[in-house]
């Protein structure tokens, strides 16, 4: 079965084809550089209404690359929510549009059952159930999974998410917005221990996260009358050492309360070294195996979405024909049960 | 029958989170459909912290996040429809129009609107603008500007002892 994965929650327009029997055939992010080339000028990097303009080329390279004529499509998957209400509304009026065209049916997929599930696109292929750590620009949580469907929150942050602390951060110590990964460039040569900072909620007994106090604190610092530029990459370590000591900590309390045997980490800030490490010593130390998807797949993309409605109709999900164009932008994972 | 003096600034000190909940909470029962309030200070100044105290006051229970990923999150609150918007991730002020989201602004709900620079000219003009300037020692001065008739009765009320 072939199934087309349509991504735009966003800033990124995704786009993918997956073969339920050959796996992932292509997929297409739209990149900046791209829109240049093929439009010339300079383009708004949020611009929704862009995604206009950009499904039918990545639609048309995917089917391309993945060597697939339009007859052999049998569904088209898309992002319903949560996300910002035109960037989806274009998403799913390309998709409702497309299968009504192609007469197909479609499958609305909750964007962050995307993220989760993305780790079993890797290799070697995590078994449920699971603990997910979701960590990037936009979420910060910790949901116990125990099969294709069933989510249970555990802990989210309560203010800013984890990858915009780091990209806030970033941007108070110069380094441009967003900055995340520069920041931890930086903080590769800063010592961790020179700046203390605080571990917010670290102790508290929920598994909730908060970073805004973190970025406050880091203004404070880089504020003060005796601040210096060449302290910038202490503090970086420093900040970056705060945040995945609560990342792990939690991780670990909530690997202990739930007894689940894996972890399973998805999102931008996965793609952290310091935060790897940090997670690899607490697996072995406490007997957890930690999972990745591929770093291509970190970031917002149509792949997770195409697999996420392949595992979804494995597992019995109905397609529709309604070829009502559903969003949903504030849209709770847990309850979503197949259907 | 003399008028009252119109009032179209305050400056308040606030020594922490506590004193910036207590002004939010005398604030939040000047909001009416159709508000717009913009909130300028740098990054860590506390404007989404300003955003939760205003949201708990009127009774909302559950998280405020920061809207910087997302550009908006609405709060069905006491009536209201409450936008909370941010801007900051804004890197020309056409992104306003591209994102869509000058249609939020038609006068039913009410607008909380962090980094409206980033929109410039753009950002549909604030009844009340809030400008939170940290100072070394974690404290905050609050500036409360009023630019319509309606907010400049919010502060007359805000002003009275």
């Amino acid at each position: 079965m072939h199934i087309l994965g349509i991504e735009s929650s966003c800033d990124e327009t995704g786009v993918a084809l997956y073969d339920t029997s050959r796996g992932l055939l292509a997929h297409r992010l739209h990149t900046q550089a791209r829109m240049h080339a093929t439009y010339g000028g300079v383009v708004p990097e949020l611009a929704s209404r862009d995604h206009v303009r950009r499904l039918p080329a990545l639609v048309r390279e995917v089917m391309s690359e993945g060597a697939r004529d339009w007859t052999e499509l049998d569904v088209v998957a898309y992002t319903a929510g949560p996300g910002l209400a035109g960037a989806l509304l274009v998403g799913a009026s390309f998709a409702e549009s497309l299968a009504l065209a192609l007469d197909r049916p479609t499958l609305p997929v909750h964007h962050l059952e995307g993220h989760l599930l993305s780790p079993l696109l890797a290799e070697p292929r995590p078994e449920f159930p699971f603990l997910a750590l979701l960590v990037s620009g936009g979420h910060t949580q910790l949901m116990a999974v125990r099969a294709v469907g069933d989510y249970r929150l555990l802990g989210e942050t309560i203010d800013d998410a984890a990858g915009e602390a780091f990209d806030k951060t970033a941007k108070l110590l110069g380094l441009g917005y967003p900055g995340g990964p520069a920041l931890a460039a930086l903080a590769e040569q800063g010592d961790p221990a020179r700046f203390a900072l605080p571990r917010p909620l670290l102790h508290a007994p929920t598994l909730d996260f908060s970073f805004s106090g973190l970025k406050t604190a880091v203004a404070l610092k880089v504020g003060a009358p005796d601040w210096r530029a060449e302290y910038a990459a202490d503090l970086a370590a420093s900040f970056q050492q705060a945040v995945v000591e609560v990342l792990v900590a939690k991780t670990m309390a909530a690997v202990r309360a739930t007894g689940l045997p894996r972890v399973v980490v998805a999102g931008g800030v996965g793609a952290n070294r310091r935060l790897r490490e940090a997670l690899a010593e607490a697996g072995a130390e406490q007997g957890f195996a930690v999972f990745y998807p591929d770093v291509a797949l970190c970031t917002d993309n149509g792949a997770m979405i195409a697999f996420a409605a392949a595992l979804r109709l494995e597992a019995g999900a109905r397609v529709k024909w309604d070829r009502r164009i559903e969003v949903h932008p504030r849209w709770a994972l847990e309850g979503l049960r197949q259907g | 029958m003399s008028l009252p003096r119109e009032t179209s600034a305050i400056t308040l000190s606030l020594s922490d989170e506590n004193a910036m909940a207590a002004l939010a909470a005398r604030l939040a029962p000047c909001l009416a459909p159709g508000w717009v309030v913009h909130l300028v200070g740098p990054l860590g100044a506390g404007k989404t912290t300003f955003v939760r105290a205003i949201l708990r006051a009127l009774g909302h229970t559950g998280p405020v996040k920061s809207p910087t990923y997302g550009l908006v999150e609405l709060y069905p609150v006491s009536g209201l429809n409450l936008y909370h918007f941010d801007f900051y991730r804004f890197a020309t002020p056409e992104e306003f129009y591209a994102a869509g989201l000058e249609e939020y602004f038609d006068g039913t709900g009410v607008c909380l609107v962090e980094w409206p620079e980033k929109a410039a000219a753009l950002a549909p003009g604030a009844d009340l603008t809030i400008t939170i300037e940290p100072r070394p020692d974690g404290s905050r001065e609050v500036r409360l500007t009023a630019s319509t008739p309606r907010a400049r009765q919010c502060l007359n009320r805000l002003a009275a002892p």
